[in-house]
């Protein structure tokens, strides 16, 4: 069976509105599913492809860290082989998963720090949420985590009255305007820097009122409001870049030293992290230390990587959980061509790429994972029917970006005949009109009189058409244009230009 | 009902099937990838283009005889010293000169209980406090200092790197984040060219808190325009001793 690459017609749209009307502070609001949310993709796209600030916002960032991570990529001259490297550490940690969890958390907790399992997201809250409370605190301050926010951590939190406070810069952003982040590595990227200005001066009880857009002064401005909680806070909660099986150690990639901060100061750390973020070995950090910063931020080595082993008696928090979380995963493992999705690092790199991410932004996709890996991603750790697939032109760039070699368009094909497959679309009809079409085809090519009539006749066509497109057509024609627009034809045939042309001599 | 743990490993064991997931053993990871680099440790191509990598993160590189340290040092602090007096305030533009209540003259340092006692013999009339896994200053304490001294264990010369490992002339990892002005000084011999050479030579100890550092703290997360300077200190120097 042929595989539709269309996009299908759109799901029921729910949730809150894929992006805020341009010139609004307020985001999108925090979704009850972090991983499914908003319109349909179709509608969501549409709503942001109006959005002009939008487009103009994601259009310089993506852009900028493109030319920044080809040029810190170019310089090392075994790329190839690190990615080769990178992805057969995946692969090879993916097949020992029971073995390699089970030596972390002998490791962890040899030196001390305290490994729980979560089956799902609300089982890894409980968990978290309890640990805090233990602590007798309200606030509790953040690392940026991928993990957390496909959990919905914060909200879970708040519900049990502890405030999580993000520290990330971006992070922070999007927390202050209620909003759901819109890239893996940089949340707030839709947002421009008068927008993140008049956000801290509405939302931010310490911003100095008289605070400009200079990006510095807002870096600034967040430094002054997080710096007290730093120094008191009791608890930290983060996520893990890598966790070796080996040793036990975790480390968190990072940039502002708000990670530092919360891995260091605090007495508590409770780290949640996906149980696919293993690798096996100490020496394995030799490979993703040089391909994550460069893929993801487009910089050498970001400033700052934290390491630690359990508890350090005198040194860093001396309380430590890890929490090790399940939340879909194991069924992405179970899918053998969709398996790979879960060696992602996390570098956005596939984001920054795609022309399609780039066009409509992250809050299109209704997913914290969005861009090429969470059109892959989303529906499989959900398990639901998925517009996602179709998020994408198959262009193939996120392949050749991705730093541990995921072949995000194969699974995207895979996907999409999967979803025709469940959806059962009458393969009957499909035939038909095509058994039809083949039929008038033949008809019609068998003679070079008929050919150059019928090749005449959608000029037609040219009636119904708007502003050089045709947006809707009747059966069988709306097999195409319930997904895509039509080109108008042109007025006349090449065969006919041609013909003109030799007359004209 | 079953704990998670054993669910989340039987459905892990359930998901790669009977052949336990079918993939090729540990050993088959292809590492046609640079172990080490071509360059020697502490050779003169390596030194600078860790000096190159290091300034183009907006970090200060200071190229000295092991002799002339003390002195560099006391410039440093003298220097950090002099900017707070000139601005003392609290003003959050002035992202450089931190808010103080302290009106220490000559300023204020803090340093590893290992580090080497000649290193600090030009520091006259600096307010000099030791911190020690056993006798720890407060983040607050911390947060009232100018500037942190401390050694390191490894430097990569491609990435503008220096990584502290903990150790005694290292000191906790708060002593090297909390203050806002870090001068880490970095002997030749300890700088390797690749991230492998480093990753092997920090595997001798992996259960030590590593901190990774290249360059001060930094921001893209505004129009991914980079600012140097967040949370963590603001300035960077090295001290290369060569």
């Amino acid at each position: 069976m042929s595989t539709f690459l269309g996009m299908p017609a759109a799901r029921d749209g729910r949730g809150p509105s894929p992006e805020a009307a341009p010139g609004t502070l307020s985001g999108v609001g925090r979704p009850e599913d972090p991983l499914h949310w908003g319109a349909s993709f179709p509608d969501a796209a549409k709503a942001a492809l109006d959005n002009g600030q939008l487009r103009r916002n994601l259009g310089n960032a993506t852009s900028t860290i493109r030319t920044k991570r080809a040029r810190v990529v170019g310089e090392v001259p075994d790329w190839e082989p690190l990615r080769d490297a990178g992805s057969a550490v995946k692969t090879d940690v993916m097949a020992r998963l029971p073995e390699l969890l089970e030596t972390l958390e002998r490791n962890v907790t040899a030196r001390g720090g305290v490994v729980h399992w979560a089956r799902d997201a609300a089982e890894a809250n409980r968990i978290v949420a309890s640990l805090v409370r233990e602590k007798e605190t309200d606030e509790v301050v953040k690392v940026k985590s991928m993990a957390t926010q496909e959990i919905g951590l914060n909200e879970a939190l708040a519900e049990e009255g502890i405030a999580a406070v993000e520290t990330d810069l971006a992070e922070l952003i999007v927390q202050l305007a209620d909003d759901m982040p819109s890239h893996i590595l940089v949340p707030a990227i839709h947002r421009n820097r008068t927008e993140i200005r008049d956000i801290f001066l509405e939302r931010m009880a310490d911003a100095p009122p008289d605070l400009t857009d200079v990006p510095r002064e807002l870096a600034m401005a967040a430094r002054a409001h997080l710096r007290r909680k730093f120094l008191s806070a009791k608890v930290a909660i983060s996520g893990a870049n890598f966790a070796v099986a080996d040793t036990g150690t975790l480390a968190v990639v990072e940039s502002e030293g708000n990670g530092r901060m919360c891995l260091t100061l605090p007495e508590t750390l409770i780290t949640v992290m996906g149980i696919e973020k293993l690798i096996p070995t100490f020496d394995d950090l030799e490979v993703f230390l040089q391909l994550l910063p460069r893929s993801s931020t487009g910089e050498r080595m970001n400033p700052y990587t934290s390491m630690w082993t359990g508890v350090t008696p005198g040194d860093g928090p001396q309380e430590f959980h890890l929490v090790l979380l399940d939340n879909g995963r194991t069924r992405v493992l179970a899918d053998e061509a969709g398996r790979s999705a879960l060696h992602c690092i996390r570098c956005s790199a596939c984001l920054n790429v795609c022309p399609v991410y780039e066009r409509v932004g992250g809050h299109a996709y209704g997913s914290v994972y969005p861009g090429p890996i969470g059109a892959i991603l989303t529906p499989q750790l959900t398990g639901e029917k998925s517009d996602l697939p179709y998020a994408s032109t198959l262009c193939g760039a996120c392949y050749q970006v991705c730093p541990v070699k995921i072949d995000i368009p194969s699974i995207l094909v895979e996907l999409r005949a999967r979803e025709v497959s469940l959806a059962g679309s009458s393969p009957d009809t499909a035939d038909r009109v095509w058994k039809a079409a083949m039929k008038a085809a033949s008809f019609a090519m068998a003679d070079g009189a008929r050919f150059r009539r019928a090749a005449r006749a959608p000029r037609l066509l040219r009636a119904i058409s708007r502003n050089g497109v045709i947006r809707r057509l009747p059966f069988p024609g709306s097999l195409w244009t319930r997904s895509r627009d039509l080109p108008e034809p042109p007025k006349q045939t090449f065969h006919d230009w041609w013909a003109g042309r030799e007359d004209g001599r | 009902m079953t704990d998670a743990r054993t669910e989340i490993l039987s459905r892990i064991r359930e998901a790669l099937g009977p052949d336990g997931g079918s993939v090729s053993p540990a050993d088959a990871v292809p590492r046609e990838y640079r172990s080490a680099g071509e360059h020697v440790p502490g050779s003169d191509v390596v030194l600078d283009l860790l000096i190159d990598r290091l300034e183009d993160y907006k970090a200060h590189v200071h190229r000295t005889p092991a002799a002339d340290l003390p002195g560099v040092l006391a410039r440093v602090i003298a220097q950090r010293s002099a900017e707070r007096q000139e601005v003392g305030s609290s003003d959050y533009r002035s992202p450089d000169i931190p808010p103080t209540t302290r009106d220490a003259v000559r300023g204020s340092v803090v340093v590893p209980s290992g580090i080497e006692e000649g290193w600090l013999s030009g520091l006259d009339g600096v307010d000099v406090h030791v911190d020690s896994r056993d006798a720890p200053l407060s983040a607050a304490e911390l947060d009232e200092i100018d500037a942190v001294v401390t050694a390191a264990r490894v430097a990569v010369a491609e990435t503008g790197t220096i990584v502290l490992d903990g150790e005694p002339d290292q000191g906790r990892r708060a002593i090297s984040l909390v203050p806002d002005v870090h001068v880490c000084v970095v002997r030749a011999d300890q700088v390797v060219q690749t991230v492998p050479e480093a990753v092997h030579l920090l595997g001798a100890h992996p259960d030590r808190p590593l901190t990774w550092i290249s360059g001060p703290s930094a921001t893209s997360d505004i129009e991914l325009d980079r600012v140097e300077g967040v949370h963590g200190p603001r300035t960077l120097h090295v001290v290369l001793l060569s």
